[in-house]
């Protein structure tokens, strides 16, 4: 797949359609893959990376890259259209200054995962039917991929591409997807449980911000917690719940938003499972208001941004909010 | 920083009894920025004004905070009493301290302290108010009546009589309502058809007043002065422009079997129809559900007889768009479905009917042609037995707690009527009270006890169970006699509860009016304005605001009328200031708030701005026509990066009032 993309940005950008290309490139170590922008062929032959480590989503990149001259090729896999066609809604990006392949995806891993597997010593990767084959200073190692992907991709919503102007390869379908189980548990719980559930995860955060800087639902001019004016922006905590409120705030602010692409959780250092928050107003939404999936589309009005007769009455919101 | 004064008052006995005025005053006086706090009996009382007036210029107060009863009461009081003193009328906040405070603590000290947190929250909005300036918005000259029942016809016929356009949107093919459907009128018997007919004629003849038939309202968008209505004409296959009335059609139309809905059922109407004799307007309409040519293709009779060619089996529905200044609620009643009261055996004998098939057999125009004959044989009733409250004044869950108000009085007509008519008859009527405050209304009554000799019997029909010889046999108790009583009766009337009809909560939700738990329409003052709804420019007539006799209706109706025609006299009204404001900088240009906004008060442009290191950048931006915007926040709640604020109610002055709460 790697050459095939490599060889389609050459010609794109040999014929003019394109001036640069938002892709991967190797970082330090193997699996530390990060965004890049390269704008030649040389480039992309020197540094062009697409593997299974490359879970970034360059959708919110594309914020800042698309108000830039010229047209910008951008690789998306599934997951990935679902906040591009969000961002699109919302004409955080421009449409016409984007050019997108879209790109088959069976899950990507991380170095963390694998650590955690006691995997270490990467020096590559590769997919052979339903396992990884990681390249390791220590030889190759063999791993299930069940056993190696993050939860999003094991409860993947959908391996079908919402936006592209092409594509390589074929494309998948919306998935059965099991997303909702962990959320159904939390539901579950007493809300002593959930409470303590909540402080036990919620406590480790460090506030590096890097879930809100990756997450492509929160693209806004200024952020409220970097606005003073707002009066939740603040440098240090007054107490031990100010970080929780942090995420309880940021998951109001990208609710009915969210296309539940899980980078909050891939990017956090603490592992916070902060994806939960997300997919509990998910779960909300469609019940109150029906299936609903967030970049589906651009058209489709949010159910929190729409008001009309057959909404549930705000008792009932209550009621069963309050499970 | 201001210079606050607080203004506490005792509204005689109402606050000072539960909250302690003098506690209030004296504690709210160390808060930050208050330069003077004081109480009195009256606030709003002329002595009370002069006292804030005085104040404010002895102290030079720059804002005002009266600890008083609900901001709808008085706020639009004390904001021309502190105009009048030279600062901005929205620097003045309302604590509220009555309907908040101290009406619903019982513990003065519960109270008192409540009262202070309320007074505390108001003082920390107050430091954030800027002075607002109101503009002002046109109105449309034109009203909407939704309902063409009397209440609706009624309204649209004083609103023209004061020379206003006026629109009845009706959803049956014809006006009239209920009352159509009703033989006689109480308390003076004369004949529904003839009282109301002529008013029907007049709706349809006046040039104000255009009448949307078989027609229902969709959407609503705008406010006071400036609504957008969409209502759909709902196609009827017949060209109403071509129409005469004549009704060729309805007699040779094949389809027989239709169940009258004019006649609830008790006889047929073919497929093709006209309701009744002096329909306005006098059209046919086709029933989509039953017509041969319609279902299969195959008929097309009416098409073939129609002389004037107004048949149109393409016709589709039609969504037209008008603009109003005004609208009307006079969405009617019901009576309940019987569903839930079996014990009275309706749904297993014909013989036990409700009150206004019973209206319908007595009717000349009815299925027996006004014979008083039993649904299940033809036969002549000797015994009817007439069931008052069935499912009115229910607390048990089954049917409706509130008195349905009409059914006494509709009752003791039935019975009078029938003993006037059929002497031989024995006529009884099982009753929990008898209500009867109204003009001539226990008059009436009494004629139908003592004149009459109808049988009056206080107590609670049991049970009803149909007998092998196509009797009934009613099980009653007489609770004054103390014994239980069994009649053999040929007929059984049941005084069905009424219910606001089906279609006034989604037209709520569409007009933003509230309701009750019952489905009526909520007054904006239960005493003091009861045919305004709280909805600024929607007004409420007839049952559908609570149940009502006609002649009450059309009190009501005219009353609405007369705000009506008060409103559209006005050529502008002072819009709201507190409304909307972008701050541009914040803006992502996401749409959201131009989605929420039920005005379309917000319109996104691609501006050029200044930014970092001499470069500029097109960004989009959403702007606030402040002239549409009615300041309901919607925007303010859906923007994500909180540029949209509202003035007045910053999001800033609300955490104020929230931290001041809170602390």
């Amino acid at each position: 797949m790697q050459g095939k993309m490599i060889a389609r940005a050459k010609e794109l950008l040999q014929n003019g359609t394109v001036n640069r290309v938002i892709g991967w490139k190797a970082g330090d170590f193997a699996y530390d893959i990060t965004p890049a922008v390269f704008s030649s062929a040389e480039e992309l032959d020197a540094g062009f990376v697409y593997n299974d480590f490359c879970g970034a989503n360059f959708s919110k990149y594309l914020v800042k890259e698309s108000r830039k001259e010229g047209k910008i090729l951008v690789f998306l896999k599934p997951c990935d259209t679902y906040s591009f066609n969000q961002l699109t809604k919302e004409h955080r990006i421009i449409r016409d200054n984007i050019y997108v392949v879209g790109v088959p995806c069976d899950g990507k891993t991380d170095g963390e995962t694998l650590k955690l597997k006691g995997i270490t010593g990467i020096t590559g990767i590769k997919t052979e039917g339903d396992s990884f084959v990681v390249d390791t200073l220590y030889g190759e190692k063999t791993i299930a991929k069940a056993d190696a992907l993050p939860e999003r991709c094991l409860s993947c919503k959908s391996k079908k591409h919402v936006a592209y102007d092409e594509l390589l390869g074929e494309d998948g379908e919306v998935c059965e997807s099991n997303r909702f189980d962990m959320v159904e548990k939390l539901e579950a719980m007493s809300s002593e449980e959930r409470f303590a559930f909540w402080r036990g995860e919620l406590s480790r955060c460090i506030r590096c911000n890097a879930c809100r800087n990756v997450c492509p639902a929160c693209t806004c001019e200024r952020c409220v917690f970097d606005n003073d004016n707002s009066g939740i922006a603040q440098k240090a905590a007054a107490d031990s719940f100010e970080e929780n409120m942090f995420h309880i705030i940021r998951a109001f602010h990208v609710a009915g938003r969210c296309t539940d692409c899980g980078e909050c959780s891939r990017v956090c250092p603490q592992n916070i499972p902060l994806h939960l928050l997300n997919r509990k107003f998910i779960k909300d939404i469609n019940e109150f208001y029906g299936e609903f999936q967030a970049g589906e589309d651009t058209e489709t009005r949010a159910p929190l941004n729409i008001f009309d007769t057959e909404d549930v009455e705000p008792s009932i919101v209550y009621e069963k909010g309050g499970n | 920083m201001q210079r606050i004064g607080v203004f506490v008052c005792w509204c005689g006995s109402n606050i000072a009894a539960t909250v302690d005025v003098e506690a209030v005053s004296e504690a709210l006086k160390s808060e930050p920025g208050v330069v003077f706090s004081t109480n009195y009996q009256y606030m709003c009382s002329e002595a009370g004004q002069n006292m804030i007036k005085d104040a404010i210029k002895e102290h030079n107060l720059t804002g005002v905070v009266i600890c008083s009863c609900s901001p709808r009461m008085h706020e639009a009081t004390f904001r021309k009493t502190v105009q009048g003193a030279g600062i901005n009328p929205y620097m003045v906040e309302i604590a509220n301290i009555r309907e908040q405070c101290s009406w619903i603590h019982k513990d003065k000290q519960t109270g008192t302290e409540k009262a202070i947190i309320l007074g505390k929250a108001a003082i920390a909005k107050v430091h954030l108010n800027a002075p607002l300036t109101a503009g002002e918005s046109p109105v449309v000259k034109r009203a909407l009546v939704i309902g063409g029942g009397i209440a609706g016809i009624q309204t649209a016929l004083d609103i023209a009589e004061a020379g206003f356009d006026v629109d009845i949107v009706e959803t049956k093919p014809t006006i009239g309502g209920k009352m159509t459907q009703i033989d006689k009128t109480f308390p003076t018997l004369d004949c529904a058809a003839c009282i109301l007919t002529p008013k029907m004629v007049d709706c349809a003849q006046n040039e104000k007043i255009h009448i949307y038939s078989y027609s229902e309202v969709t959407a609503v968008k705008g406010f006071v002065g400036n609504f957008t209505v969409s209502i759909k004409k709902k196609a009827r296959y017949v060209d109403t422009t071509k129409c005469t009335g004549c009704g060729v059609c309805t007699e040779k139309c094949p389809v027989k079997n239709v169940p009258n809905e004019f006649n609830l059922g008790m006889n047929n109407r073919r497929a093709i129809y006209i309701p009744f004799a002096q329909a306005v307007p006098k059209v046919a309409t086709i029933d989509a559900d039953y017509c041969n040519m319609l279902k299969n293709g195959k008929c097309g009779v009416c098409s073939k007889v129609c002389t004037a060619g107004a048949i149109d089996y393409k016709q589709q529905d039609e969504i037209i768009e008008e603009k109003y200044g005004a609208i009307v609620a006079a969405t009617g009643f019901n009576p309940i479905k019987l569903d839930n009261f079996d014990e009275f055996a309706y749904s297993q004998s014909k013989d036990v009917i409700t009150s206004l098939e019973f209206e319908r057999l007595t009717n000349a125009a009815g299925p027996t042609s006004g014979q008083l004959l039993r649904p299940s044989d033809g036969k002549h009733p000797h015994t009817i037995v007439f069931v008052q409250c069935v499912g009115s004044r229910d607390t048990s869950g089954c049917g409706k707690p509130y008195c349905s108000k009409i059914c006494c009085m509709y009752t003791a007509k039935h019975a009078m009527l029938t003993r006037e008519k059929y002497p031989d008859t024995d006529v009884y009527v099982f009753y929990i009270d008898v209500r009867t405050p109204g003009k001539n209304f226990d008059e009436f009554y009494r004629r139908a006890v003592e004149d009459y000799n109808v049988h009056y019997i206080k107590g609670m029909v049991g049970k009803v169970a149909p007998r092998a010889d196509g009797t009934l046999d009613v099980q009653a108790s007489d609770l004054i006699s103390n014994e239980q009583l069994h009649i053999s009766a040929d007929l059984v009337v049941l005084a069905a509860a009424i219910e606001p009809d089906k279609s006034a909560r989604p037209l709520a939700t569409m007009l933003t009016a509230s309701m009750d738990t019952n489905d009526f329409f909520t007054e904006a003052h239960a005493k003091l304005r009861p045919v305004e709804s709280p909805t600024a420019g929607v007004f409420l007539s007839g049952t559908c605001q609570g149940p009502k006799d006609i002649p009450e209706t059309v009190s009501q109706a005219s009353a609405a009328a007369a705000k009506v025609i008060g409103l559209l006299c006005k050529d502008k009204l002072t819009c709201n200031p507190c409304v909307a404001h972008s701050d541009e900088m914040l803006c992502n240009g996401c749409s959201s708030c131009e989605k929420v906004c039920p005005y379309g008060a917000i319109t996104y442009s691609d501006k050029e701005f200044r930014m970092p290191d001499r470069t500029t950048a097109i960004r989009r931006v959403a702007a606030v026509n402040e002239a549409v915007c009615q300041g309901c926040g919607a925007c303010t709640v859906a923007c994500p990066s909180g540029a949209m604020d509202l003035k007045g109610f910053s999001n800033k002055q609300i955490m104020a009032e929230v931290d001041a709460i809170c602390k």
